[in-house]
């Protein structure tokens, strides 16, 4: 059998990886199967077959209401923030050609933070409804202002993420100067919204989020065969005619725009941005074309199964989802490298 | 006919100068060498030749138009560059990095027209990497791991190509191996190769031009044979040498002296040799 | 080499000598300025003449405590800043940013809420654990793969193992309330409110630590060479690498426990050390020692007066100052790729 695919006719072609269709067939049967799993379970169980139904409109009644007003809203959420977080890490491992960053890392998810917790201790009585705005904005602001210090004759990746991580300290900084002056019955909300949670979430988050992150998607796949080409190294990229500087500062706009939704729906949960590509390159290899799908349904899993766990595992506590991200994020990181230690 | 032309061209590198008012014509369709000692800005020309350094001030024409002013994409339609030691991402496949050589061709909708695919494949089997397009690039040999990357330029489907020391790192065999092939692409395909090496021998033995850098600019030019000459190596490495022909294919070969031995037909001064010697070479071109 | 503004032997010492004046007048103000301003003979009687007045008992318990923390944990953090620098060769190494002071945090936090502990000696051992861990574990990431050590490798080592172990952290403070009304500022980093003991508890480590420091400086210079030629030169370079590394590690685990994580301090210094002196390890531990205690201090006494009546976190006041430096020395392209 041959290794691969090509679809071809007048307007369009392209060249598809068996292996890379296999897996990414896989990888949506599991999301798909986690996602009914993940609807059934809480305190009333709803088995798959009811899930189904009820999600074609042809279940019960008792179970409509928890389905549609309570689970779904929040699974959904989950399923997107993971599928955002972990493209945002995807591109942003591929134009600084490094394994090691990600929104968390170089300082974007900082400053998403400051802004929500600006809002959240300086005027706790203004809706929470601007919390997603104010957030994207300081995403936004805080990449803008990484760019800008990093550039000098153009953007590096080097100085991209060391900028950033310095940018990080100070607004790390300026969140915990917020959270230490602000009065004591603040904290523990700040401190949920840092920690990243899914609790809560209504079809309204929903519906701000699922154009938004389609379009980003859909976006960022017209862009893949850049973010191949800016893999190889500026000299390589520049030598086969992309305009480097520009290119690179696209893909920071979708990846910010991406994290930045996220956050501002679900709060700084961790790692996913790290986690997700590195899962997904594993499995699928670093060409982009395959990577974008595999990582954003990877995203999905993590943030999905992390918060069936948050929610039935310590019941009645209804537990943040960066808990389990971060929980079972960070070790798994860490032996991924290890693992990977000498190639 | 000329491939590249500077014109003035001066480039630094943060304060420093490095090359000074250069004028120089690169020809169609041969083997051009840049030669020089280390730090003597033959790397940084090279970059500024492919666009990847803007020059300080002057202008550099590709078949006669400014590159300056010429979209990215079309020059990377014309002119392809290796540069030094390239690295490629984990887990990325001969395949899929020749593939990505074809860049400047392709938009997000076609991605792999019939034309990319024949380009892609006759690159794997120019290079003889045609076995191993689906291996990872980073578990390749160091030799084969250049020949992917050679063949990644040459689907780009160039007329001209630059190479920054594609031989570093190699071994002997590995060395022969990759001018080889360069010099197959430049008879079969009358490709204008342009590129630095370090090695002086292998440098007269492929070019069929050298330029030798010094002092920020051209010091000589020309056939290796009337180029290398010890005055030349002298001013440009400061070292003394022998040329004698190479014994296999008569190109110009530099022996260096040096100080600790003393020379094999009882210890005569070396440089009672050196006019004779540098007379045969010319004589024997 | 680069000129330095304290070329010769005697003007580095006359430089010493003016650093040990504005050490004195940072301690001094330490203990004079704040919400109640006092002055320096008042302070003085506090200690001869004690008359139990609320003035002479906040000099006693709170203003000098203070100003001696601030003083000796801002000299460690400097110094392990130098030893980190000098053995990475990396002039972005600060114990904050590679995830140690994260870790000890972490490890703190850990005890605090799980097992209860809080005394000091508990904290102190804690934090040792939690900076071994963090430190070896950063130095071992940033050393995978091919190209071995490379300062964006440690970087973002440091960068991922903070992240990991601030949510870690955030993690047991969102399921721990009291626990988190316990160590929220002294998690910001802080020198305020500590007793005198909890510094003499951990003062001797310190000591000897800048005194090892100091004694390691001539096989550092060598080892700084690179490891291949320190290792051909016929020294033992890891026993130096690990001395090096205890060194550090016990540094950065007194601050912490201490004074919570503090960040920059160690990364500002010996940048301000090697431009004064150039980069003779043993001045530049010196004088580190000595810039690490000035600064802190004037960081310390600046946060009284910013937020008045309230106070900024000293943690707050390094990073803010010092995360400008670091872009900085980013821009300038200290940094070899």
């Amino acid at each position: 059998m041959k290794k691969q695919l090509v679809i071809r006719n007048e307007s369009f072609s392209f060249l598809l990886e068996r292996k890379t269709l296999l897996t990414t067939t896989i990888l949506a049967i599991l999301t798909f199967a986690a996602f009914v799993v993940s609807i059934g379970t809480g305190e009333m169980y709803i088995s798959p077959i009811n899930v189904i139904k009820t999600l074609f409109g042809a279940g019960e009644k008792q179970y409509e209401l928890v389905i549609e007003t309570f689970r779904l809203p929040r699974i959904l959420v989950a399923l997107l923030i993971g599928a955002a977080l972990s493209v945002s890490g995807s591109i942003l491992q591929g134009i600084i050609r490094n394994p090691l960053a990600s929104p968390d890392i170089v300082g974007i998810t900082h400053g998403a933070s400051v802004a929500a917790v600006g809002l959240l201790t300086l005027f706790p009585t203004v809706s929470v409804f601007w919390l997603p705005p104010v957030t994207l904005i300081g995403a936004g602001v805080v990449a803008a202002i990484i760019y800008l210090l990093a550039w000098k004759d153009g953007v590096t990746p080097i100085r991209l993420v060391l900028i950033g991580v310095g940018i990080k300290e100070v607004m790390a900084a300026i969140t915990s100067l917020l959270v230490v002056t602000s009065p004591i019955y603040l904290t523990p909300k700040v401190q949920i919204w840092i920690t990243g949670t899914v609790y809560g979430s209504n079809w309204e988050n929903v519906s701000v989020l699922l154009p938004w992150v389609i379009l980003m998607l859909i976006l960022t796949m017209m862009y893949g065969r850049t973010v191949n080409v800016l893999q190889l190294g500026d000299d390589i990229a520049a030598g086969v005619g992309s305009p480097v500087s520009r290119h690179r500062l696209i893909l920071l706009f979708f990846s910010v725009a991406l994290a930045g939704a996220a956050i501002a729906i679900g709060g700084a949960i961790s790692f996913v941005g790290l986690l997700g590509p590195h899962i997904a390159r594993k499995l699928v290899g670093p060409s982009f074309g395959g990577l974008l799908p595999v990582s954003a349904m990877v995203g999905a899993l993590i943030v999905m199964l992390s918060d069936l766990i948050g929610r039935t595992a310590f019941s009645p506590l209804d537990l943040p989802v960066g808990i389990f991200t971060s929980a079972i994020g960070a070790p798994f990181f860490i032996y991924l490298l290890f693992k990977n230690r000498n190639q | 006919m000329v491939a590249l032309e500077t014109q003035n061209l001066t480039l630094t590198y943060g304060e420093s100068l490095i090359i000074d008012q250069l004028n120089l014509q690169i020809p169609k369709g041969k083997i051009t060498v840049l030669i020089g000692s280390n730090g003597c800005g033959k790397s940084t020309l090279l970059r500024s030749m492919a666009r990847l350094l803007k020059p300080k001030e002057g202008n550099i024409l590709l078949d006669g138009q400014a590159i300056a002013t010429t979209p990215t994409k079309e020059i990377a339609k014309r002119l392809a560059i290796l540069p030094q030691s390239p690295t490629a991402p984990e887990g990325l496949t001969v395949q899929q990095l020749v593939k990505q050589g074809r860049y400047p061709h392709q938009n997000w909708l076609k991605q792999w027209t019939t034309e990319d695919e024949a380009m892609v494949n006759e690159a794997l089997e120019s290079t003889g990497m045609t076995e191993l397009k689906d291996r990872a690039v980073d578990s390749l040999s160091g030799g084969q791991r250049q020949r992917a990357w050679i063949a990644m330029t040459l689907a780009q489907g160039t007329e001209t190509i630059l190479l920054d020391e594609p031989t570093t790192y190699l071994d002997m065999t590995h060395q022969v191996e990759v001018l080889d092939i360069l010099f197959e692409l430049n008879q079969t395909q009358k490709r204008t190769i342009i590129m630095v090496l370090h090695d002086l021998n292998l440098a007269c033995r492929y070019a069929d031009h050298i330029v030798a850098l010094k002092d920020k600019t051209v010091y000589a030019q020309g056939h290796p044979t009337e180029t290398i000459t010890p005055d030349t190596v002298r001013a440009v490495f400061s070292m003394d040498a022998e040329i004698i022909p190479d014994p296999i294919y008569g190109t110009p070969m530099c022996i260096p002296y040096s100080r600790g031995r003393i020379g094999r037909k009882g210890g005569t001064q070396p440089h009672a040799h050196h006019v004779a010697i540098s007379t045969a070479v010319g004589q024997f071109a | 080499m680069i000129k330095n503004l304290l070329g010769s032997t005697p003007l580095k010492l006359g430089g010493l000598f003016v650093c040990l004046v504005l050490l004195l007048a940072g301690l001094i103000g330490s203990v004079i300025f704040g919400v109640v301003d006092t002055s320096w003979h008042v302070a003085i009687d506090a200690y001869t003449q004690f008359d139990g007045s609320n003035e002479h008992i906040v000099i006693r318990e709170v203003r000098v405590p203070r100003a001696l923390i601030a003083g000796a944990v801002g000299a460690s953090l400097a110094i392990a800043g130098a030893l980190l620098q000098a053995m990475t060769r990396n002039p972005l190494a600060d114990v904050g940013i590679f995830g140690i002071n994260a870790g000890a945090s972490f490890a703190i936090v850990f005890g605090a809420a799980v097992f209860a502990m809080n005394s000091l000696g508990e904290f102190t051992t804690l934090s040792f654990i939690g900076a071994a861990l963090s430190g070896v574990l950063v130095y071992f990431l940033g050393a995978l793969g091919r190209e071995g050590i490379t300062p964006l490798k440690l970087t973002l080592a440091g960068a991922a193992v903070t992240a990991m172990f601030s949510s870690f952290t955030h993690a047991i403070l969102v399921t721990n309330e009291q626990a988190l009304n316990d160590v929220l500022f002294w998690l910001a980093g802080s020198v305020a409110g500590r007793k005198l003991e909890m510094l003499t508890g951990v003062f001797p480590y310190m000591l000897l630590a800048w005194i090892v420091a100091f004694l390691m400086a001539r096989p550092i210079n060598t080892f700084m060479m690179g490891e291949d030629v320190a290792k051909g030169l016929g020294q033992r370079t890891v026993l130096v690498k690990a001395l090096a590394g205890l060194l550090i590690v016990l540094l950065s685990a007194c601050s912490v426990a201490v004074s919570g994580p503090i960040g920059f301090i160690g990364l500002v210094t010996p940048h301000l050390a090697r431009y004064l002196i150039g980069s003779d390890t043993r001045w530049v531990l010196v004088y580190s020692g000595f810039l690490g205690a000035i600064l802190l201090l004037f960081a310390d006494i600046l946060g009284r007066f910013i937020a008045m009546p309230g106070e900024v976190p000293i943690g707050v006041m390094t990073a803010l100052m010092g995360a400008p430096f670091f872009i900085y020395v980013v821009r300038k392209g200290l940094v070899r790729a």
